[in-house]
């Protein structure tokens, strides 16, 4: 069977596979934010956990995926849907860009400005959302958009746990020594990829800083 | 106004850092309402950290810093700062915002009306000098000379009685120091704050200051008017005078 009549043949189940892709990648994104940059904004404000923060998000990134996916296996509710589990899986490899990026990009705001905006009587919370956000959210969207290329790379392993997404086709390609089947897995997926990558490196320059 | 009061007071303030390395020692010192006081100094004399103790980014670790007649400690340190107007060397205005609000930015947070804020900005770019289209521009269009004219224009904003200014005018280029210097003496005569004003410059000092308070080491060793500076037996104070002119000579050729 070629590529392209297996491609058309099969082309809602294709998109099916795609949206869920989309939808386990999604949530683990925007979970991953929502733990990870607080976490890097905590760590710039309390030196003393930097280093373990940073050294258990390392940790995590080293933990090969399949060996992760078995080891979440066994937690309670997450472990019950293989859905679940690929998301929490992702949302673990996606903190270490996010907490990483984070916390240079505050603490790469320029010293004077932090110092004139606390000279001037701006509370914590001031400092944070008027200043040390905004001038760093294109370091920390740079982090977001690593987060989201590895996690779209590495969904296509989460159909190993049976959690769906284009790794299904990919897998079951394998199984039939089939490169059409393999293809029609791994070419959405490569776009997927690209297409995260390029918008959101434009939102990336958009949003950066002006500079003389 | 009663030119004898006294706005802020150091009681024998010192510094230490966390090692036990003294940045200030045993500082007694007051600044009285109007009047623009120079901390004189070389570099690492402490007189960037004396300003600092007035606006509480640091804590004095023995003695206190009163200001308005009450300990630094017993103000709320927002609210202090609020009150007390902050310019420093490398500016810090906020890149993402425009000139207007950078100016408005203590107004702003105080909540004070919109009309209010645009009038206010509008009188203080007039006052530093500037066009009022200047409000609508980024921070990097700017000059360095128009960059620390909206420096000093954002730390006049909320018309704070006090005024901390550290090397406000130290990066610019003599002609345009000069400039800053001479128009800055108008304004305070218009407005009367009282300015506690840092500079490691002479020159500065002698134009500025109603008094001068010399620094070496973290210790004052010598308060008095330029006139008393300039004729001051103190060996320290002959030195940096002495440093001075020679340099003054050296440039001037004759």
């Amino acid at each position: 069977m070629n590529f392209w009549s297996f491609v058309v043949e099969n082309r809602a189940q294709i998109l099916q596979l795609t949206l869920e892709h989309l939808w386990i990648v999604g949530i683990a994104t925007l979970l991953a934010v929502a733990v990870g940059i607080p976490l890097g904004i905590l760590i710039t404000r309390k030196p003393a956990l930097q280093k373990p923060v940073i050294v258990i998000a390392n940790i995590i990134q080293t933990i090969p995926s399949l060996a992760l996916f078995g080891f979440l296996l066994p937690a309670p509710w997450i472990g019950e849907r293989a859905g679940r589990l690929a998301i929490l899986a992702l949302m673990l490899y996606s903190l270490l860009p996010l907490i990483r990026n984070t916390y240079a990009g505050i603490k790469g705001v320029d010293h004077a400005v932090v110092e004139a905006a606390r000279g001037m009587g701006l509370t914590d919370w001031q400092l944070l959302y008027k200043v040390e956000l905004p001038l760093a959210a294109s370091v920390i969207l740079a982090g977001i958009r690593v987060a989201v290329v590895i996690s779209v790379g590495l969904a296509t392993i989460a159909a190993a746990i049976g959690a769906g997404g284009l790794g299904e086709l990919i897998f079951r390609g394998l199984a039939m020594v089939n490169n059409a089947v393999i293809l029609a897995g791994a070419i959405p997926a490569a776009l997927m990829a690209l297409a995260a990558d390029f918008l959101l490196g434009w939102l990336e320059r958009s949003i950066a800083p002006q500079r003389a | 106004m009663n030119a004898a009061q006294t706005e802020v007071e150091f009681r024998a303030a010192s510094y230490w850092l966390p090692n036990g390395h003294e940045i200030l020692r045993n500082v007694n010192l007051e600044v009285r309402s109007g009047e623009i006081l120079v901390l004189l100094g070389r570099s690492g004399s402490g007189k960037t950290t004396a300003l600092k103790l007035v606006n509480r980014l640091l804590e004095p670790s023995s003695g206190e810093v009163y200001v308005e007649g009450r300990a630094g400690r017993a103000w709320d340190a927002i609210q202090l700062r609020r009150h007390i107007g902050y310019a420093i060397q490398e500016v810090g205005l906020f890149p993402h915002y425009t000139v207007a609000r950078n100016i408005a930015l203590v107004p702003s947070i105080e909540q004070w009306p919109r009309e209010r804020i645009d009038a206010r900005v509008q009188e203080l770019l007039k006052l530093v000098g500037l066009n009022s289209e200047v409000g609508s521009r980024y921070p990097h269009q700017l000059s360095g000379g128009q960059r620390q004219r909206v420096g000093v224009a954002r730390a006049l904003a909320a018309d704070p009685p006090i005024l901390l200014m550290d090397e406000p005018f130290g990066a610019l280029d003599p002609l345009t120091r000069s400039d800053l210097q001479r128009e800055f003496l108008g304004v305070q005569k218009q407005l009367g704050k009282t300015v506690l004003f840092v500079t490691h410059d002479l020159h500065e000092a002698l134009l500025l200051g109603t008094r001068i308070a010399l620094l070496e080491e973290g210790r004052l060793v010598s308060l008095s008017s330029p006139q008393e500076f300039l004729g001051s037996s103190d060996p320290l104070v002959r030195k940096y005078v002495q440093a001075f002119s020679a340099a003054d000579t050296a440039r001037g050729g004759k």
